[in-house]
């Protein structure tokens, strides 16, 4: 392969989430092309611990762009300037020799800093608390193929399942709405048979739930596709929006009938 | 100590449903007074959790995770196996049992994995029902592709991430009883030991890994579902966080490990490229459906792919294999790998490799059907390798992704330590000696929506659990000895980061205890690993403190744990003198270089018992007996 790599990295150093934070520059010395960002960062870590000198802290585990957890904005993009791909998965081949690359973390106020590049992205879990889910209980469902489903609509379901909940696309948007991955939730479960039975009350309880974490509003800039590693359509905004838009005027009555009996 | 499997009485068809009707119940009222505890939110962990609460039972689910749905079952890949016989391809319960006995190479419970096969159909419902989106036909009936060591296509998907589609399931299912308040979600919480009150698990401590605080919870039960210990070999399929802290601390509390030398090296991963890799990446089995192996004939061969042609190409598998050709399990697909590298036939910079080709898939199905099917796998080869596999094959080579072995459980799932229970990789149950595809998901799930809600009601019912608070000395003691070993972590202040005692550790294992092992190697393994633990309690570097976010003090404990339990997975492979499944030692094997079992000698359970580090463990055996299928030499020829 072709020679090692320098870079100046300026890393966001945050002690905690009430301190101030501010940028340190490091070299990072020796980098192999075929090096993942990540691997770069630990690298830099290494240095860092033999000189005494705490590492700074970022989260990884899956590496392979499935797990969601890293969450890094590199040079003022959300994983990086590669387009459909999680920081773990960008290669420094990607980065000219001599190069300086900024690192900071999500910056969103429903995601505050726990420590340098880490944040705590609870709120997600929230959301999906209030409604992301069908009803259904362990034991007594029917066969699996009693209930056929069109293909088209198992893809574009599958489509937005795809959501690796890693946040991206809350800390692109100007306004750090949540509606791509609320959106992407209530579009997998809303293609599905299994989710009709819900479907007005869980848009409308995800959404008062993402407004009350204190996520912003939508406002039609589509940062969040352009940011998304698994390029996660804007159009399922549009159908959290109908979805939305009927509970809003019958959900609400529906739900109030349904508590009613039993 | 004599290891009861209690495995129930009567024919093998009825057992599962006999011990249900015989099992004690709680009356649903009773269910909310049991707490319950369960650390780790994988497949197993997840639906374990989500079920229990359903049931009522006051459930606390602990994760190290920032969130639930990061645990590792997130990233596999292929599918889950389920006997559902819907291509009409001759599949059965049966079947599916034989099967898997036959690719665990006889060194599984037949009971347990009878239970396994009756379960896998309920499997798919439930998850079908939670609105899991697998792969449909456009008739809008479920999809099924095959795996290997099956002749039969029995597996479901969700494209190539079906572990995150199931996992999302169990993860949604779990949130709901979250936002239900049956369910209290622990998350950045770590294991770090299991409290034992009169011989009973009865609560855990953990350490707040934003703060540093430790913590006690005490619970009626314990319920481990932590997952598999293959970053023991450093270089692994496996997430940077996987670790065996906690089924090891347990272990360190009285649970007998059993098998640990049973390790599953996957055939399809992308090779290693340098010292600088942190992980390796698997490539789907799911691949083999369509892809073909094959080593250029000539050693030497420097030609790029496409000019070699077909008359100087060697595709091992499908002429050794006939019948099952590129999809024999995955033990022998990477030993055959691994012996045409050693005969100089690899390829690639590193000659570590071999090709998995879809030249002839792409010609027959087109390149769409092709990226529908594998499109996610083959973006992330081309990511990671900077090839287009559209274009020239992909280079393959077997990595450590899997591990058989585990905590003892009996039939129940329940450890040789009342009241703690192992679900999923973390136990050693249904795998044998080599997990065939598509089943670590079907485990998984098996053990947490199926067996566990019911085997947990019946020992809360048949034990008498006394009253506990976590002002018992018992949590006093596990609490001070956790911190005494963080204090000590801190307090060695060497120069080296952790990790490179993990990349030592690392290579004595692949190098001595991987995918061929030998008398000699052992040994010198043996050897090997208390040097490398020595070195580390005297030169690694830990810095910052305890009260805090400190990655660097969490990460040197998990490695402390794998300088310890290396060495006992090195034991038990210097001890079981055969070779079946994945552990093969070249002392035992066929004129034609497969697995030579020794069922006179060996056909039992290792269980270990914790003697103290750097003490010998005692081994303790339970033999393995089988009624149902014939003890033959495996065969996929």
């Amino acid at each position: 392969m072709s020679g090692k790599l320098n870079f100046k990295l300026r890393l966001w150093r945050q002690k905690d989430k009430v301190s101030e934070g501010k940028f340190q520059e490091v070299e990072a010395k020796n980098i192999s092309p075929d090096m993942s960002f990540l691997e770069m960062l630990d690298e830099v870590n290494n240095d860092l611990m033999r000189k005494g000198e705490e590492p700074v802290a970022f989260e990884s585990d899956c590496r392979e762009g499935i797990c969601g957890t890293c969450s890094l904005v590199v040079n003022g993009l959300p994983h990086g300037p590669e387009k459909g791909t999680t920081v773990c998965q960008l290669f420094m081949r990607k980065f000219r020799d001599g190069q300086t690359i900024s690192v900071e973390p999500w910056r969103a106020a429903a995601f505050p800093v726990i420590k340098d590049l880490v944040t705590d992205r609870d709120a997600f879990d929230q959301i999906i608390a209030a409604g992301g889910f069908v009803s259904v209980n362990t034991g007594g469902a029917q066969d699996a193929n009693a209930l056929p489903v069109r293909k088209c609509d198992a893809d574009t379901a599958m489509d937005a399942a795809a959501c690796i909940g890693c946040g991206a696309c809350v800390a692109a948007c100007p306004n750090a709405s949540a509606m791509l991955f609320t959106a992407a939730k209530i579009s997998h479960l809303g293609h599905l048979p299994q989710g009709q039975p819900e479907r007005e009350r869980r848009a409308l309880r995800m959404v008062a739930k993402m407004d009350e974490l204190g996520f912003g509003n939508c406002s039609n800039h589509y940062e969040c596709e352009a940011a998304c590693p698994k390029e996660i359509s804007v159009e399922h905004i549009a159908r959290m929006n109908r979805d939305y838009g009927l509970s809003a005027l019958l959900g609400t009555e529906r739900e109030r009938g349904n508590t009613g009996a039993g | 100590m004599i290891l009861d499997s209690k495995i129930p009485p009567g024919p093998i068809e009825r057992k599962w449903t006999d011990y249900r009707f015989d099992m004690k119940l709680i009356n649903p009222a009773n269910k909310r007074k049991h707490k319950v505890i369960v650390v780790g939110t994988g497949l197993a962990g997840a639906s374990a959790s989500a079920t229990l609460a359903e049931l009522g039972y006051n459930v606390h689910a602990f994760t190290f995770h920032d969130s639930p749905r990061r645990a590792h079952s997130i990233a596999a890949q292929g599918g889950i196996n389920a006997a559902k016989n819907y291509p009409n391809d001759g599949d059965s319960v049966h079947r599916l049992f034989y099967d898997t006995v036959k690719g665990g190479d006889f060194r599984a419970r037949e009971a347990n994995v009878h239970r396994l096969a009756e379960i896998s159909t309920q499997i798919i419902d439930q998850c079908v029902a939670q609105g899991v989106p697998f792969a449909r036909e456009y008739g809008g009936l479920l999809d099924n592709r095959s795996f290997g060591g099956a002749q039969v296509s029995r597996t479901f998907y969700a494209r190539g991430q079906t572990g995150q589609q199931l996992l999302l399931g169990a993860y949604q299912a779990l949130m709901r009883q979250v936002g239900l308040g049956q369910l209290k979600l622990h998350a950045r919480q770590e294991m770090l030991d299991v409290v034992v009150v009169d011989g009973q698990a009865r609560g855990i401590i953990t350490r707040n890994l934003v703060t540093g605080a430790l913590e006690r919870h005490e619970a009626d039960a314990v319920i481990l579902a932590t997952g598999g210990y293959g970053r023991v070999f450093y270089l692994s399929t496996n997430a940077a966080g996987s670790n065996v802290t906690a089924t090891w601390r347990a272990h360190k509390r009285g649970a007998l490990f059993a098998n640990p030398c049973y390790t599953q090296i996957h055939p399809t991963c992308i090779p290693v490229s340098g010292d600088h890799q942190s992980k390796l990446t698997l490539m789907s089995e799911s691949l083999r459906n369509d892809g073909r192996v094959w080593v250029p004939k000539k050693a030497g061969d420097v030609r790029s792919p496409d000019q070699i042609p077909e008359s100087d190409r060697w595709y091992f598998l499908e002429e050794k294999y006939p019948s099952f050709g590129n999809l024999v399990p995955r033990d022998v697909a990477s030993r055959n790998a691994k012996q045409a590298c050693d005969q100089g036939l690899g390829v690639g910079e590193t000659r570590l490799a071999v090709y998995l080709d879809f030249s002839d898939a792409i010609k027959r199905l087109g390149e769409s059907k092709i990226s529908e099917k594998y499109g996610n796998l083959f973006h992330m080869y081309a990511k990671i390798t900077d090839e287009n596999p559209y274009r020239v094959p992909m280079r393959i080579y077997p990595a450590v992704h899997y591990t058989m072995g585990g905590l003892w459980v009996d039939y129940n799932l329940m450890s040789s330590l009342p009241g703690l229970h192992v679900l999923g990789e973390a136990n050693f149950s249904d795998h044998g000696a080599n997990r065939l595809g598509a089943s670590a998901l079907m485990q998984g799930l098996a053990d947490g929506y199926f067996v566990i809600p019911y085997t947990l009601g019946n020992y809360l019912a048949s034990n008498k659990i006394s009253k506990v608070t976590t002002d018992h000395a018992a949590f006093a003691d596990a609490e001070r000895s956790v911190k005494d070993r963080l204090d000590k972590l801190l307090a060695v202040r060497g120069g080296k980061p952790a990790v490179e005692f993990h990349k030592q550790l690392g290579k004595v294992m692949w190098d001595y205890c991987g995918m061929a092992r030998n008398e000699a190697g052992l040994k010198h393994a043996l050897q090997e690993i208390p040097k490398i633990r020595e070195s580390f309690w005297r030169e690694v570097s830990v810095t910052g403190h305890g009260q805090d976010f400190n990655q660097a003090l969490e990460e040197a404990g998990r490695i402390a744990d794998f300088l310890e339990f290396g060495e006992l997975l090195v034991l038990d492979a210097f001890t079981r003198r055969e070779s079946c499944g994945g552990h093969f030692r070249e002392e035992s094997q066929t004129p034609d270089n497969e697995a030579l079992r020794d069922d006179e000698n060996y056909c039992h359970v290792a269980a270990w018992e914790y003697k103290g580090v750097g003490e010998t463990s005692a081994l303790h055996k339970e033999p393995l007996t089988f009624e149902n299928v014939h003890l033959t030499q495996r065969s996929y020829k």
